[in-house]
């Protein structure tokens, strides 16, 4: 059967089969080594120097980024013809995924240089700019960064103040102003630059050359001292009359703002895969101390308290991975798909194959990025004070994750994206929620059935209450919107709400779809942790659907309405074969203590 | 210069141990394997030779299809090409008698082998292969350079080092020393895309005899918990080693 591949948020109304999803346990032998190559790259060269990276060395981070350039890895989704491997998306997820390994930190200059230094310009780039300089930077011989922030141009991205002025001849742009928090600034030598021509409503893209000998306007700020990921360069970027040909616009003018999101949008699936290797190494190195260390004569492994943190690390993670992994192989298909149709080209097709689930892009990047941030807060924890002490390098991994939740998009914006994006894919018919919003009004206005089916069979209740879930999440942004209409955007807690019910939806569904294969394939005796994992984080997640269900509903109905709403709420949460959480915790924990590292 | 290096599949040295079967078989459940660590030093050492004197390099291995993947990361490490001879590594005259036949067919300068692989520790098979095939033979070697047909070996010797010369054909029992562990090389990702291009034969087993067969193996007792002694306490530190550890 040929996999159908659904369109980005049509998973909100249409039911997956697990065999159409791809998990980390398809990875085929060549992503296998490529796994293990970035491993022994990331043990070797970042993880052995953890302690030189933490004081600040740039020149270090420089030297490690031109071995991961010899080495192939910052040329994976480049295109063949311009010196790249051209391997799919999901091969650029998985390097993304393992460079992070040493907790994150190194990750960002990979993820600064590789995507938004370089997809710009595959991406939006002429010929003779990709000709120029995709090859070099897919090499690792040129760096890139991505000047988009201002002082007072964060989120808001497109009011920048920077202006980009044309010369007299016509022949090139005089560009002036002040970026600010610009990654491997520090050594980098190509810049993608977003100014303003004359009164633009949008900004417009650029390519600046940047040597240090003849710095042509450019002067840099000192680097910044940050609370973490301190194997990043980061500083601020001033242009004084920068003068740059004509030929090194972006794309057209006024289409900077279109790029600079675009080029994000790639950007937070990347960042979802850089939050994953970030925590199993935290969770092995958590499981391996807790397993040496003895309070009251026992190593503190055996606690329930312990256990219960290493069970819901454990969860986290491999729930972020089913997650990750089924959108990043949806985009491939995606992409292949449009090429094959002849249509696109692959610079086309790719970017319209990541537009396309740019809203599983937003919740990944929120929902990974928290539970990296969780996973290293529980590390320290099970660490105690040892934790605390910058001998030990969960205190490192616990400031490299807080980054995760502010740049490629604050998860504020981020939550309020994924909703938004998912009202303009219902209005242009992308996703038909109208019909199955109307199912579900009628449904809530009829008699509930008492009877309860057949549930025997795996999964086959968690599989209806996501169904549910579904229903829910339509009862009540339906609602919202109903009542607010354009002037939803005003509503942010409700935006933000409404948001929580989606990725909590899109998690759960994943994982369940993962473990479901994983038991067909392997029986479900072979794979009970996993299947707890699923059932676990489902549990968790219909707490926080209630919760965010509850908080809008209460917030914008009354009455007879509220009341209806309410028990529908309740109605679409029903468990009736309630798992024990806690039997499932230890399941989980057994595992992961018995091996010592995490192990799925 | 042909070379041949002899590639080990053995279990990586993390790997939980267990025996099935009634203890008579390994088993390879949740197990990752590797490259054995000795072979890894020579393969490395080939590549040297490859880049350096132009050599060419094959990689072996015998065993079954599962090996595969070890063969491919040595592919993708750098080597030209791979055989792997089909049937189950069961024991070191074996193994041998299979490389020989390899060996002879291929009429190569060179035969880089592990000094032992990390698996079994036979340390047998380099020589038992230099001896069937009647090549010179440098075992525990940490050191080797060729020139033309002649070569310069230093071996590790109880407390110290030999260096001696020989000439090819020439094989080797190689250790770390051949390169040293930051020299190993991480296969970069042109090297993993192309490592599907190149060959990699299966070739058939000449005779599957079974000189020895493993009767059981036993896992050594888990050491128990340290019993920390007060520094005055002589009398309570006798009585534990006479009568606990019997060892005095
Ligand atoms: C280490 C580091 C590296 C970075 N690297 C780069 C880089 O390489 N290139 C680059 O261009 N930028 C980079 N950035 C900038 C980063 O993308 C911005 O910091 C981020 O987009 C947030 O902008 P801001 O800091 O101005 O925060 P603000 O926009 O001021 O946000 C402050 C708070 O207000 C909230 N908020 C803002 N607007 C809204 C709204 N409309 N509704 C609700 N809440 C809102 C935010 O969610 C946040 O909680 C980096 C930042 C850091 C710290």
């Amino acid at each position: 059967m040929e996999k159908e591949i659904l369109r980005g948020g049509q998973f909100l109304v249409k039911e997956t089969s697990c065999e159409n999803i791809f998990t980390p346990e398809d990875f085929n032998e060549d992503q296998l080594m490529m796994k293990e190559a970035v491993t022994e790259f990331v043990d070797r060269e970042i993880w052995a120097k953890k302690a030189q990276f933490e004081q600040k060395d740039y020149a270090l981070t420089e030297s490690c980024m031109r071995q991961a350039g010899e080495l192939g890895f910052l040329s994976i989704s480049v295109p063949e013809a311009y010196g790249g491997m051209g391997m799919g998306f999901v091969d650029t997820c998985l390097v993304c995924d393992y460079i992070s390994g040493a907790t994150g930190s190194f990750s960002t200059a990979f993820g600064a240089h590789t995507g938004i230094g370089t997809m710009p310009i595959t991406l939006y780039g002429n010929e003779e700019q990709k000709q120029k300089y995709v090859p070099k930077l897919a090499s690792g011989e040129w760096f890139g960064s991505y000047c988009l922030t201002e002082p007072s141009a964060g989120s808001d991205a497109n009011s920048g103040k920077t202006k980009a002025v044309l010369s007299q001849d016509g022949k090139t742009y005089k560009i002036t102003g002040q970026k600010m928090w610009i990654s491997n600034a520090g050594f980098c030598s190509v810049m993608i630059v977003f100014a303003r021509i004359e009164d633009d409503k949008n900004i417009t893209g650029f390519i600046v050359e940047y040597d240090p000998e003849n710095p042509n306007g450019i002067t840099m700020g000192e680097e910044e001292h940050k609370l973490g990921i301190r194997a990043s360069s980061t500083r601020q970027v001033f242009f004084n009359d920068t003068v740059v040909p004509v030929e090194n616009m972006l794309s057209t003018r006024g289409n900077g703002f279109k790029i600079a999101m675009n080029a994000l949008n790639v950007g937070r699936i990347k960042l979802a895969a850089a939050c994953l290797d970030a925590q199993r190494r935290t969770i092995t190195e958590s499981v391996k101390y807790a397993n040496e260390r003895i309070q009251f004569k026992t190593p503190i492994s055996s606690f329930g308290a312990i256990r219960q943190k290493i069970a819901e690390m454990a969860t986290n993670c491999w729930v972020g991975e089913a997650a990750t992994y089924r959108a990043s192989k949806d985009i491939e298909d995606r992409i292949t798909l449009r090429q094959n149709n002849g249509k696109d080209t692959h610079q086309e097709a790719e970017l319209k194959g990541v537009e396309e689930y740019a809203i599983e892009c937003s919740i990944l990047k929120v929902a990974v990025s928290e539970f990296v941030q969780k996973c290293t807060d529980e590390g320290i924890q099970i660490f105690g004070g040892m934790g605390f002490s910058e001998e030990t390098p969960i205190e490192s991994a616990w400031r490299d994750a807080r980054i995760s939740r502010i740049y490629e998009g604050t998860n504020e914006i981020n939550r309020m994206l994924s909703i938004g994006m998912l009202i303009k894919k219902a209005m242009k018919g992308h996703v038909n929620v109208l019909e199955p919003a109307m199912a579900v009004k009628e449904e809530l206005m009829g008699i509930p059935s008492f009877d309860v089916p057949d549930y025997s069979e795996l999964f086959s209740e968690e599989k209806n209450i996501i169904k549910n879930l579904k229903k829910l999440f339509l009862m009540v942004a339906g609602a919202t919107l109903q009542k607010y209409g354009e002037k939803i955007e005003k509503q942010q807690q409700l935006m933000l709400a409404a948001s929580d019910i989606l990725i909590q939806i899109y998690l759960a569904e994943s994982a369940i779809l993962r473990a479901e294969k994983m038991a067909n394939k392997e029986g479900e005796d072979n794979v009970k942790e996993q299947i707890a994992m699923a059932k676990l984080n489902l549990f968790h997640a219909i707490d926080v659907i209630e919760t965010a269900g509850k908080h809008s509903i209460i917030s914008f109905s009354t009455g007879d309405e509220q009341r209806m709403m309410l028990m529908g709420l309740k109605r679409y949460i029903k468990y009736v074969n309630m798992p024990n959480i806690i039997e499932l915790r230890h399941i989980i924990a057994e595992k992961v203590i018995n091996e010592n590292k995490y192990c799925f | 210069m042909k070379i041949l290096v002899c590639i080990s599949h053995v279990p990586d040295t993390t790997s939980k141990i267990n025996f099935t079967e009634e203890n008579t078989k390994f088993d390879s459940n949740g197990v990752q394997f590797v490259i054995n660590p000795n072979d890894e030093f020579g393969l490395t050492r080939a590549m040297w030779f490859k880049e350096k004197q132009g050599a060419e390099v094959t990689v072996v291995n015998v065993g079954t299809s599962e090996t595969e993947p070890t063969l491919r990361k040595a592919l993708a490490i750098g080597a030209d090409g791979a055989i792997r001879i089909n049937t189950p590594a069961t024991n070191s005259f074996s193994v041998a008698k299979q490389l020989a036949n390899v060996a002879k067919d291929g009429a190569y300068d060179l035969i880089i082998a592990g000094r032992e692989s990390i698996d079994y520790n036979g340390g047998m098979v380099p020589g038992m292969l230099a001896a069937l095939i009647d090549a010179n033979f440098v075992n525990n070697c940490i050191n080797l350079d060729v020139e033309g047909s002649d070569a310069k070996a230093t071996r590790e010797i109880d407390g110290g080092k030999e260096t001696v010369s020989t000439t090819l054909p020439l094989v080797i029992g190689g250790q770390k020393g051949l390169v040293e562990e930051s020299d190993l090389r991480i296969p970069n990702m042109r090297g993993i895309m192309m490592a599907r291009k190149k060959p990699l034969t299966v070739v058939e087993a000449n005779e599957t005899s079974k000189e020895t067969t493993s009767i059981s193996f036993e896992k050594p007792t888990p050491k128990g918990a340290v019993k920390l002694v007060a520094s005055d306490n002589i009398d309570e530190l006798v009585n534990l080693l006479h009568n606990e550890a019997k060892v005095i």
